[in-house]
């Protein structure tokens, strides 16, 4: 006799994904741990500095609680994190909960943005690419994206800046807001989510908001570029091969106009695979691209992990890594969502 | 970086078609007049808390935050002048030294200064015990005898010391980032769980600066504003923001674009790459660190003097300043960075292979070869491979050992380097800094692990140890710096050390910016005569 479950099957799905929630969290932290454990730097050498004695450096290993067992650090660890404690940053003693609450929402708002447009440029382009195979516009399409798939983010970002900020001054240079707007910006503008863009248009500060779009305009294009080229790409090879099928040429006998064949009946087929793969480049920008952020002088996530792995600043790193986990699983979660949404076979 | 223009058009065509919708409005690449805008690599800072900041920027901010006692002074370098304290004494056994305090000078809260506040100041420091608290340690003060070491009585601070050492001694060490004078009422009306409004501090400031440290955010800025009525006259800027911009490309671009008005992490490539720009000048300061390559003697061929002294002419040290250092390091073959009280000015190694060769002659070691360690940093690689070049020359094998920094500096501490090419930096504006670490060495066993440079290398410097030991308790100023002078002497022919540079501070500025003060061998940053 089977047993019956008191709850109903939504419930049983909360539970099987709180679990596996849990289980991922948790294995981001165990790997990241022991990653953090053999890079062979020492975080006590680096807090205590060249004068140290070797008594200075005893105590501060106990201090930061080093002389435990590995296992038992560990465990310390995961007990405090569950509780939203993610401790403090060895190198500044700042909570690891707010620097990571200051600089993930810089890093959110790059990638929302260069997401958004390499969505909106990439799909077209490679729609437009699988329509007409060996067209010249197939041609530009591939090529425009292999550029973007091969050239060094870094370099492009240079001579991004050096071309529209140095030369054509049609944008503005590194950081987020001019100097005049940035030392105003903490004082004037309530920080409702940390988002630039967001918060100086919910205070109506349109002066602050269009000097931030300028700031934003060309590591959100570049990044945006580099999505699309992949984006482009992997569209134009989905839509190829649903336009090859056999309800396509059904559709395409009984009279149904070419556009509608394309962007309705095969699209409603290609955006199952296009959802993974814009949540993947998506999830790949969350991370913070670090090469960007040092170049346009971007306070986020990216380079705040870079940084404090470079210090052997643990509490730094894990934290970081687990708020990168945490969007990945949140990710996921709406590309499920949205899968159901556009999936017959899932309803 | 040269860049082809054909090449930069092909790599930004697709940007233009995204590039067309933004509008060139609020594109105004100036700084407001009031305001000094500098862009840095700021995140060494751990603390602002003057009893616990250690770094580079920290002390910068101190250093426009708060007063001590005795100030140096930008316009007049190397003279110690009045701060907090408007005179001082030591007494005839030169263990009490009293401090009679300035009147009508206020802090940023408006409290007056007192003697109180002063004395709390340094217990505080004491009583902390963070990084730079051995600075203070040094008279013999501990957490537990500091408040009778310590004492203030009306307008008047004494200090007693454990030993009578020169006055020098502890003038120098007060005027350091740790003997700043902080606001008592204020910062102990913001103590959490009694530590000292150690916490609060992170972020806030309670002292007597030309400035008050409005806001920061570690790894993305601070921003300094004016008070009326600093004691050595108003900071003639109203703000000071500081950005943290680690990037020297991108500091070069802005600072081009008038975005910025300061750059203070530019390379002799952007150096270089700005010479024709009108708008922008380089202003040359030196710093404080020391560059060396030091050999440990457990390997016995390093004791031979004549190998040793072979070694220090066979390094091409101007040709190096000349050309990949240009302007970030300069030559200088002793210990004592040039600023301090005792310090070498002349250099007497130049690079001689013939001379060299004929040393290694004359020392009977035969196919020398040295392991070196050198941090993977690129001016180290490039002074390393230099070195191995010239060294090759004659006839001394070399074989680079790369590594990162914290490990190589793991080994070095450890005694496991054969050869290490290494810097240091002073910890306070006094030679003993320098001269403890370089030509003091009490204990040579593997075991004693006092962690200073001479016993890093297991060399015992014989009589330079207690010739160190007795300038830092000379009374005499000018007869004190004759001895550093002369333990240097000493220490640069016969020493496993071989000194090399000093560092050099190339600052990019506007051309508009005058009176910016770097500190640099002895101080900090000084923002407050700053005009543009």
């Amino acid at each position: 006799m089977a047993v019956s479950f008191p709850f109903g099957p939504r419930f049983k799905a909360v539970v099987g994904f709180s679990v596996s929630l849990v289980i991922t969290i948790f294995g981001l932290l165990l790997v990241t741990f022991i990653i953090g454990r053999v890079v062979p730097i020492d975080p006590v050498l680096a807090i205590v500095g060249e004068r140290a004695t070797q008594a200075q450096i005893e105590a501060t290993r106990v201090a930061l609680g080093l002389d435990k067992p590995l296992v038992e650090q560990f465990f310390i660890y995961v007990f405090n994190a569950f509780q939203g404690d993610l401790g403090a940053s060895i190198r500044t003693g700042e909570p690891v909960i707010e620097a990571v609450a200051r600089h993930f929402p810089a890093t959110l708002e790059l990638a929302t943005l260069a997401t958004i447009i390499g969505v909106i440029a990439g799909v077209p382009a490679g729609v437009l690419a699988a329509t007409r195979p060996g067209s010249i516009a197939d041609h530009i399409v591939r090529l425009v994206g292999l550029m973007g798939y091969s050239m060094p983010v870094f370099w492009l970002g240079l001579i991004g800046l050096l071309v529209f900020y140095g030369h054509l001054g049609w944008v503005g240079g590194p950081g987020r807001l001019d100097a005049v707007y940035d030392m105003m910006y903490d004082f004037e503008v309530p920080q409702r989510s940390g988002m630039i863009l967001i918060d100086t248009a919910l205070a109506g500060r349109w002066d602050m908001f269009s000097n931030a779009i300028s700031h934003i305009i060309l590591p959100a294009g570049l990044l945006g570029y580099v999505s699309m080229a992949y984006i482009s790409r992997m569209t134009r090879s989905f839509m190829m091969n649903e336009l090859s099928q056999e309800y396509i040429t059904t559709a395409r006998v009984k009279g149904m106009p070419e556009w509608r064949v394309v962007w309705v009946h095969a699209m409603k087929n290609v955006a199952v695979p296009l959802i993974t793969v814009v949540a993947l480049s998506y999830a790949y920008l969350l991370e913070g691209s670090v090469l960007t952020e040092t170049i346009f002088a971007w306070p986020g996530l990216g380079s705040y992990i870079t940084d404090a792995l470079m210090v052997a600043d643990m509490p730094a790193v894990l934290g970081g890594t687990v708020v990168v986990g945490l969007a990945f699983v949140a990710l996921n979660m709406v590309s499920d969502l949205l899968y159901r949404l556009v999936d017959p076979r899932a309803r | 970086m040269m860049f082809d223009p054909k090449l930069s058009r092909f790599g930004s065509v697709a940007l233009a078609a995204l590039l067309v919708t933004v509008s060139p409005a609020a594109l105004m690449a100036e700084t407001p007049a009031d305001t000094l805008v500098i862009a840095d690599a700021i995140d060494d800072i751990v603390s602002l808390d003057p009893g616990e900041a250690y770094e580079f920027s920290g002390l910068d901010v101190v250093n426009n935050t708060y007063d001590g006692l005795i100030e140096l002074d930008p316009m007049k370098v190397g003279e110690l002048v009045p701060g907090l304290a408007e005179s001082w004494a030591v007494d005839e056994a030169g263990t009490t030294f009293t401090f009679k305090m300035k009147a009508g000078v206020t802090f940023s809260s408006g409290n007056p200064v007192t003697a109180e506040d002063a004395a709390f100041s340094l217990q505080r420091a004491v009583k902390l015990n963070k990084s730079p608290a051995f600075i203070l340690n040094q008279f013999g003060w501990t957490a537990e005898n500091v408040d009778q070491m310590v004492t203030a009585e009306g307008d008047t601070l004494t200090l007693k010391t454990d030993q009578a050492y020169a006055p020098t001694f502890l003038y120098n060490c007060l005027t350091s980032g740790v003997a700043s004078i902080v606001d008592k009422a204020t910062v102990m009306a913001n103590e959490v769980d009694g530590d000292m409004g150690n916490a609060w501090l992170h972020n806030n400031s309670a002292g007597t600066g030309a400035y008050v440290l409005k806001s920061f955010k570690p790894n993305e800025g601070y921003l300094l504003e004016a008070r009326s009525g600093y004691w050595r006259g108003d900071a003639k800027l109203k703000n000071v923001f500081m950005r943290h911009i680690p990037e020297a490309a991108t500091q070069r671009l802005l600072l081009e674009k008038g975005d910025i008005d300061i750059a203070r992490e530019l390379t002799p490539t952007d150096i270089e790459g700005m010479a024709g720009n009108a708008d922008v000048k380089v202003q040359q300061d030196v710093g404080g660190q020391v560059f060396y390559l030091s050999f440990n003697q457990k390997n016995e061929a390093y004791k031979n003097e004549k190998f040793l002294d072979a070694m220090r002419w066979a390094i091409d040290y101007q040709g190096m300043a000349d050309t990949f250092l240009k302007g970030a390091m300069v030559v200088h073959q002793a210990y004592l960075p040039k600023g301090y009280l005792g310090a070498l000015e002349d250099n007497p190694y130049s690079l001689d292979i013939e001379k060299a060769k004929a040393l290694i002659a004359e020392s009977g070691i035969t196919s020398p070869k040295v392991v070196m360690d050198v941090r993977n940093s690129s001016d180290r690689m490039e002074m390393a491979q230099s070195i191995q070049n010239t060294f090759g020359q004659a006839g001394i094998e070399v074989e680079l050992n790369i590594g990162e920094g914290a490990e190589q500096l793991k080994r070095y501490r450890a005694r496991q380097h054969d050869a290490t090419l290494q810097s240091w930096g002073p910890d306070y504006p006094d030679p003993h800094t320098n001269a403890s670490a370089f030509s003091m060495n009490a204990d040579n066993a593997d075991d004693a692990q006092t962690g200073g440079l001479a016993w890093r290398n297991a060399y015992d410097p014989g009589p330079l140890h207690q010739m160190t030991a007795d300038a830092v308790m000379e009374r005499d100023g000018a007869k004190r710096a004759a001895m550093y002078a002369e333990i240097q002497q000493t220490h640069r022919t016969t020493s496993p050390f071989v000194l090399m540079f000093q560092i050099g501070y190339q600052t990019g500025m506007r051309a508009g910016v005058e009176n910016f003060f770097t500190g640099g061998a002895t101080d900090s940053a000084a923002y407050w005569a700053i005009t543009k």
